[in-house]
């Protein structure tokens, strides 16, 4: 170890003072270095922990003293990282050329002792612990001298057994590979203050053997304390900041954290801004052993768009959950803020505040452009769209704004309609999104969205407009009325609309004939041909009782004609009405036949389907009309027999006038 | 607005029911279970091959003096049975509609996560939570 010689990491000088190189070196030897000078990993992870910077900051220290770069921390690199830390527990960025200048000695709780146990001859070391101590623990005649100033070596190994129980539970997990690295942070940051409380306890007792040395190095405490002053203000502000920070601390994601389920992601799928599927999600957590409604509802917490697979921030957020109840946290009842998909961290709040958000700020632009892209976009889309639409669009698609930052950039446009026009990532908004009802496509349902969803997507292709038919079997003929109606066919109660397709029952009714009821009325029939039409001018809803027999519409004949009634077929009737006059109704035939050999030529099945509508109207028709037809007949006789009774009364009287 | 809520599998068994308890819910097992012959009825009576959307709502399945039943059937054959207080006159059909939308939203939501096993009973608290803001309406 150089003694006050500058530790460079790539040509860059850093001088050191005496008390840093003492200090330095202790923690240099602290961190035992194997004989080609590397540092053990652990230990330095231990050692920077024990700073009390934030992950963020480590790791820029880390990179910025070359030891990522090189692998390993060396002596040079580990002097560096040391004054980087330094630099940031006082409040500087970790930069190189802050450590240029002089700074107060890194503060590492816990470590502290370990170095005074080892090197009884730092002053400055010595007094920056019990000040720091004392100014957290709040209890201020600490005998100093339980600095264990005499203690030998192999002593301070028992201290070092002794301190281990604090922070075993801190730091042996940490070794361990597997993934639950939750725990060692919550508890590190949860049990800060019990930490230094007992750090606060633990010289205490370590200071009942030394009272007898304890004067001597109370004395000399004294004198260095004002250097130390800002050391331990800078504690101060880190263990607030610490515990403003960590107050909802199960719920936040570190970055080490994010790193390792970046890459178990990876293990499931390659493509990080792709999606797990359900099932093979289930099957990684069921690996977890927690119980399965555990898991169902740590699911229902994370997968924010229920859409039954894991996007990336989606997976966190299950993993975090996952982790944090197996270290014994209870699940929530809702996803906490900082777990939400799109929360952004608004910066570590502690030292360095430009390096936490370096990554953050990468993270924002990335979703900036992504943002405009999918603006673009959708802006594009929403042109052809209704603008109606895009009201609710922004109500449900807030709430798919948590898949938004992974998967913004490689696919802006495959769900482009469903993207919000503007994107606003605060977390409140995502707040009344979640709130908001779960909005995915849904296709069963009639809602209004759905149908402008539907009108998004497809342009071209509408829903197909249910008919207005009768969901129930009430009347399946009126259903069948209606249509008909549509299509031409009528019934006796409607009046006929202008142009109708060809119908061809004309010959099936015409073959009714001669199997009508009434077949006295076939010979009525052809004479009121002649005034068929006539009637139907005279709506054929209801047959003009007291009307001579000639309007008395033939019931069968009547239904054809209506049923074809159209253009068409009129000339046919009209042609007809003379051959009728003439004709007998066998005549009729021939020419039903003809329209027969007309009409065979036609029907496809669903006219046949009408047909039979009409063939079954037309026998209902043709009851009533019947009925109406026998009755009217009555009222004939009686009115002829009234006539007659009448004239032969005339006649009885003439005789008498006349002469 | 509702006294009581059920879910019924397509195999006509239970997959979530609950009641205001108010009143012994054995009584609203009771109509629930029948009034799921109602249901089947007017799923086979429909019977157009063409599932019109339409359809699943099934509306008023029947009334008695106490309270009203509705029914509504997915695409899947689960029924959502709804019992109402026939004193709350003010529900409008669109309102129950409204209801069963968001029924069936949820209840997809609770198909979607991969725990869930279809049969199983549905003890997703989302689920339960929009089942007791409808039934908390009623109140």
């Amino acid at each position: 170890m150089d003694q006050g010689s500058a530790a460079g990491t790539g040509g860059t000088f850093i001088s050191l003072s005496d008390t840093e190189q003492r200090c330095y070196s202790g923690l240099y030897a602290l961190c035992q270095p194997d004989s080609s000078g590397k540092l053990a990993a652990g230990k330095v992870a231990e050692l920077f922990r024990a700073s009390q910077l934030p992950a963020e900051t480590l790791h820029q220290v880390t990179e910025v003293c070359g030891a990522k770069r090189l692998g390993y921390f060396g002596c040079g690199q580990f002097y560096v990282a040391l004054k980087l830390m330094a630099a940031a527990q006082v409040g500087l960025p970790v930069r190189l050329e802050s450590v240029a200048g002089e700074l107060p000695l890194p503060v590492f709780v816990g470590i502290m002792n370990e170095l005074e146990m080892r090197y009884p001859n730092h002053p400055s070391t010595n007094e920056s612990q019990p000040h720091i101590l004392g100014s957290l623990t709040g209890s201020a005649p600490r005998p100093p001298a339980d600095r264990p100033v005499l203690r030998h070596p192999d002593t301070s190994m028992d201290k070092q057994e002794a301190w281990s129980p604090p922070r075993s539970p801190g730091i042996s997990p940490p070794r361990s590979p597997s993934a639950y690295r939750s725990y060692p942070y919550g508890a590190q940051r949860n049990g800060t203050d019990t930490l230094l409380a007992h750090d606060g306890n633990v010289p205490g007792r370590l200071s009942v053997p030394q009272e007898n040395s304890s004067p001597s190095h109370y004395s000399l405490k004294l004198q260095s304390e004002h250097p130390v002053i800002t050391c331990v203000a800078s504690v101060e502000r880190l263990v607030e900041r610490a515990e403003i920070d960590y107050s909802d601390e199960p719920w936040r994601i570190t970055e080490e954290q994010r790193e390792y389920y970046t890459n178990q992601f990876r293990s499931l799928q390659p493509d990080l801004n792709a999606l797990i599927m359900g099932t093979v999600a289930k099957n990684f957590f069921t690996k977890s052993k927690l119980p399965i409604p555990e898991l169902s509802h740590i699911w229902e917490l994370s997968d924010v768009d229920k859409d039954g697979a894991l996007t990336f921030p989606e997976f966190c957020t299950a993993f975090h959950l996952i982790v944090a109840r197996k270290n014994g946290y209870p699940l929530p009842e809702t996803l906490p803020a900082t777990l939400r998909p799109g929360f952004v961290e608004p910066g570590v709040v502690t030292v360095p505040p430009s390096e936490a958000t370096e990554p953050l700020i990468v993270f924002d632009d990335k979703m900036m452009p992504g943002a405009n892209q999918l603006e673009m976009g959708s802006v594009d889309l929403q042109m052809t769209s209704r603008p109606g639409v895009t009201a609710k669009q922004d109500t449900r698609d807030e709430s798919r704004k948590p898949e938004f930052s992974p998967k913004r950039i490689p696919d802006p446009h495959e769900k482009p309609i469903q993207r919000v026009s503007t994107l606003k990532p605060d977390s409140p908004q995502e707040l009344d999104a979640n709130m908001k009802s779960r909005t995915r496509p849904r296709s069963y349902s009639s809602t209004s969205i759905d149908d402008a969803m539907k009108k998004v997507e497809e342009p071209p292709t509408p829903p197909p407009r249910p008919q207005k038919t009768h969901s129930r079997a009430s009347s399946l003929d009126l259903n069948k009325l209606f249509q008909q109606s549509g299509q031409g066919a009528k019934s006796g109660w409607l009046p006929p609309p202008p142009a109708l397709p060809p119908r061809p029952p004309a010959t099936q009714i015409f073959s009714f004939l001669p199997g009508s009821e009434k077949s006295s009325q076939k010979a009525v029939q052809q004479p009121n041909f002649a005034d068929f039409s006539k009637f139907r001018e005279e709506q054929e809803s209801s047959v003009r009782g007291g009307l001579s027999t000639e309007d008395l519409a033939p019931p069968k004949s009547d239904s054809t004609l209506r049923h074809q009634g159209h253009a068409p077929q009129k000339p046919v009737r009209r042609k007809l009405h003379p051959e009728s006059e003439s004709a007998t109704p066998p005549s009729a035939t021939p020419y039903s036949a003809a329209t027969l050999t007309k009409s065979t030529q036609r029907p496809p099945p669903k006219q046949k389907r009408e047909i039979q509508m009409a063939i079954r109207k037309n026998r209902e028709t043709n009851a009533v009309l019947t009925r109406l037809n026998s009755e009217l007949q009555q009222q004939l006789k009686v009115v002829h027999r009234e006539r007659v009774t009448l004239e032969s009364q005339l006649e009885l009287l003439r005789p008498v006038a006349s002469t | 607005m509702a006294v009581c809520i059920a879910v019924i599998a397509k195999e006509n068994c239970p997959l979530y029911i609950r009641s205001v308890p108010t009143q012994g819910e054995l009584k609203f097992h009771y109509t629930v279970h029948t009034s799921l012959d109602v249901v089947e009825e007017k799923i086979s009576g429909v019977g157009k091959a063409l599932a019109d959307q339409r359809e699943l709502y099934l509306g008023l399945l029947y009334p008695t003096e106490d309270y009203k039943v509705y029914g509504y059937v997915t695409n899947s054959k689960v029924k959502f049975v709804i019992v109402v207080d026939s004193s709350n006159t003010s529900l409008r059909d669109n309102e129950i509609r409204s209801m069963f939308r968001k029924l069936h939203n949820s209840f997809t939501d609770v198909m979607c996560n991969p725990f869930y096993n279809p049969g199983d009973p549905i003890q997703s608290k989302a689920f339960d939570s929009i089942v007791s803001t409808m039934m908390v309406q009623a109140c």
